[in-house]
């Protein structure tokens, strides 16, 4: 084992440093948190800076449009980037860490041609349709109905937990194509342009008071076939592709941030006299230990990733671990500041109630518990 | 970068595990108890000079391959002053069985066996005879594997060593005792979903039940996390030793807490066998509890890293 990085890494970490402060400079300021036409032009100006200066697409495939780094380079330019402040990938998630991988892997050529460049360059803002009120966990039970018409499909139902839906031009939709098949075995991975008529977009509030969710109805939205990415009713094994993306490196930015959270909130025990409490201490010494073991992890699943191009076991040791140590330290911030009285824009109080999504989607603790059991212990379903 | 077993050191990993399981058979251990056979065995495997330099006739490696060993041993729960010897030859000493204690500890452990103990200060590494530690054994034991003495006073001894050798030995002993805990955390998540997937109850394995698997999950969590963190520590060890302090409190305070809940765990999983002398269980958690006090607790690695923030 060795955690010092080759020289040729350490030059790559050179020169994304030395980019960065330049990079960052050219951006306008900051939008607001709900001001979403301003997030996505800000989010996809900073994406076609990226690829102007050839760090897009990192980890995709060269075939792909993208660079074909090793998950260890990725690793280093989201370390680097996050030191720096740049921005999170932010509307462009579900494009460059869901629907892109999964074009690149299954899409036809004509496919991969039209949708993957415009991902890479910033022009094109993705959503996902995969939830629905009826189908969290249980995903596959998912009952948004296409019907064959012609060249097209007829697609009615309603999804949920669509991010950034308003201001999104694509999305990756699960519908279900043979409503007699078992459940698996049913379903279609369809891009749906969202400008078609029939969509109606309704944002929701989240405990947070951020409305980055959406519900979407769907009604008669008439989608051309050709937008199917593989086989008819082989949707879930394209979603199982679509998911596996998901994990590995995915919360670098999230993870590193946090650990500065508990720098500043180490500082604010300090100012209201609360560092003399041991068991504040404590508290903020184990939170920090328990970032630096996930740290460490992530380090072992991106060497894991390297060896055998598919990210581990350790993905949701992972995610339910940064769960519950984020829940941990945002307990600790509110029980430290409710007293001085706290505002829905604290970093910390957000933090508090944004640990709450942390631990439900993408799968909650509990299917995550359930994975782990079952995958990677072994024990029966 | 490279953060998981090369080629040696899964070879390591490997004649380290068949060693203990020729040597350190649990049964067999518990009905005949340590003797000079096994600690032979040990030492032919190499475990206390596995940092001895080459021309002393050691491995010289490094505390990677050394942590991956004590994993290892912290699974088959390998009794004796192990870890203090390998310590002490690391440092040069050449005695057969040698003690490591802090100064100013409460106990001693395994004091009759000894040939010699090293006690650690802030101002250096001190050798003292073991006839010359005035200290009365501790009955019942509390580990059946862990013979522990009260220490009545130590003399000052014999300096062998200065202020930073000491500070050193001092984290390579918390990084240490910490992956023989993460041993224990492993072994016991494996017996305890053995068990899981053995064990019927309303017709079908207990470890088809969520409530079941969500205990053995968990144990593979903390397994995993204090596993990462005891690398990750012992990789800094040898990289830039001078940047090991805030890891190395880390890891141990994960692993002292991976130990104890997972062989909690692994007594609740097997229900009431679980809690009967007879099962083994209790001897991964009462060891669990002795290591997870050596090298600093859980309280005084909290404080250390609380410090550096």
């Amino acid at each position: 084992m060795d955690l010092r990085f080759s020289a040729e890494d350490e030059d790559f970490r050179a020169r994304v440093r030395a980019w960065l402060p330049g990079a960052l400079a050219t951006l306008p300021p900051t939008p607001g948190v709900e001001d979403w036409p301003g997030r996505r032009s800000y989010d996809t100006q900073w994406q076609r800076t990226l690829f102007d200066a050839g760090f897009a697409g990192l980890d995709w495939p060269v075939d792909a449009g993208g660079q074909g780094a090793s998950p260890t380079r990725h690793l280093i330019f989201l370390e680097e980037a996050e030191r720096a402040g740049a921005p999170y990938v932010g509307t462009n998630f579900v494009g460059l860490l869901h629907a892109g991988p999964t074009i690149a892997a299954e899409g036809t050529p004509e496919q991969q041609q039209r949708y993957l460049p415009p991902i890479l360059r910033g022009d094109e803002v993705w959503c996902q349709g995969f939830s629905e009120p009826g189908a969290g966990s249980d995903l596959a039970s998912l009952q948004t109905r296409a019907l064959r018409d012609g060249d097209h499909y007829v697609v009615s139902g309603q999804k949920i937990w669509t991010s950034h839906a308003q201001v999104a031009d694509l999305c990756e939709l699960l519908v279900r194509t043979d409503p007699d098949a078992p459940k698996h075995k049913g379903i279609t991975w369809l891009i749906m342009p969202m400008d078609l008529p029939g969509i109606d977009v309704r944002p929701m509030r989240t405990i947070a008071g951020s409305s980055e969710f959406s519900e979407m109805f769907l009604d008669g939205v008439r989608i051309p076939a050709q937008n199917r990415i593989g086989e008819e009713n082989d949707g879930w094994r394209i979603a199982m592709v679509t998911f596996s993306f998901e994990r590995g490196t995915a919360f670098v930015g999230e993870l590193l941030a946090s650990m500065q959270l508990v720098g500043r909130l180490a500082e604010r025990a300090r100012k209201l006299g609360a560092w003399d409490d041991a068991g504040v201490r404590r508290d903020l010494g184990h939170l920090a230990a328990d970032l630096d073991a996930l740290w460490a992890l992530t380090k072992r699943t991106v060497t894991q990733t390297e060896a055998t191009s598919v990210p581990g076991p350790l993905g949701s040791v992972f995610k339910l671990h940064y769960s519950e140590v984020r829940h941990r330290l945002g307990d600790l911030a509110v029980k430290l500041l409710a007293p001085q009285g706290l505002t829905l824009d604290n970093e910390h109080a957000r933090g508090w109630l944004h640990a709450m999504s942390i631990s439900i989607a993408a799968g909650t603790s509990q299917i995550q518990r359930n994975i782990l059991a079952e995958r990677v212990l072994g024990l029966p379903k | 970068m490279n953060f998981d077993l090369g080629p040696d050191e899964r070879a390591l990993q490997d004649a380290i595990r068949e060693m203990c399981a020729r040597h350190f058979e649990l049964d067999d251990l518990r009905a005949r108890g340590m003797n000079a056979e096994r600690w032979a065995a040990l030492d032919e495997a190499g475990t206390f000079t596995l940092r001895v330099p080459e021309q002393h006739g050691g491995l010289g490696l490094g505390m990677t391959h050394t942590a991956i060993a004590f994993e290892q041993l912290g699974r088959s729960l390998v009794p004796g002053p192990v870890l203090e010897t390998h310590l002490g030859r690391a440092r040069g000493a050449t005695e057969s069985v040698i003690g490591v204690v802090e100064r100013g500890a409460s106990t001693i452990d395994h004091l009759e066996q000894l040939d010699v103990v090293v006690v650690i200060d802030a101002d250096g590494l001190w050798r003292v005879a073991p006839a010359d530690v005035r200290a009365e054994p501790i009955e019942p034991r509390f580990d059946p594997f862990t013979p522990q003495h009260q220490i009545r006073s130590m003399p000052q001894g014999e300096k062998i060593a200065g202020p930073p050798i000491a500070a050193t030995s001092r984290l390579e002993g918390a990084v240490l005792t910490a992956a023989f805990l993460v041993g224990i955390a492993a072994e016991t998540t494996d017996l305890a979903v053995a068990y899981a997937q053995q064990r019927q109850q309303f017709g079908r394995p207990i470890g088809a039940f969520q409530a079941v698997k969500h205990l053995c999950a968990d144990m593979a969590v903390r397994g995993e996390v204090a596993r990462a963190a005891v690398y990750a520590a012992a990789c800094l060890l040898d990289e830039e030793a001078g940047t090991a302090a805030r890891a190395t409190a880390g890891a141990k305070l994960l692993a002292n807490e991976a130990a104890v809940a997972n062989a909690k765990a692994a007594i609740q999983v097997h229900g009431g066998m679980g809690y009967t002398w007879e099962m083994p269980l209790h001897l991964y958690l009462k060891r669990a509890a002795v290591l997870a006090a050596r090298f600093g607790t859980t309280h005084e690695h909290e404080e250390a890293v609380a410090a550096t923030l």
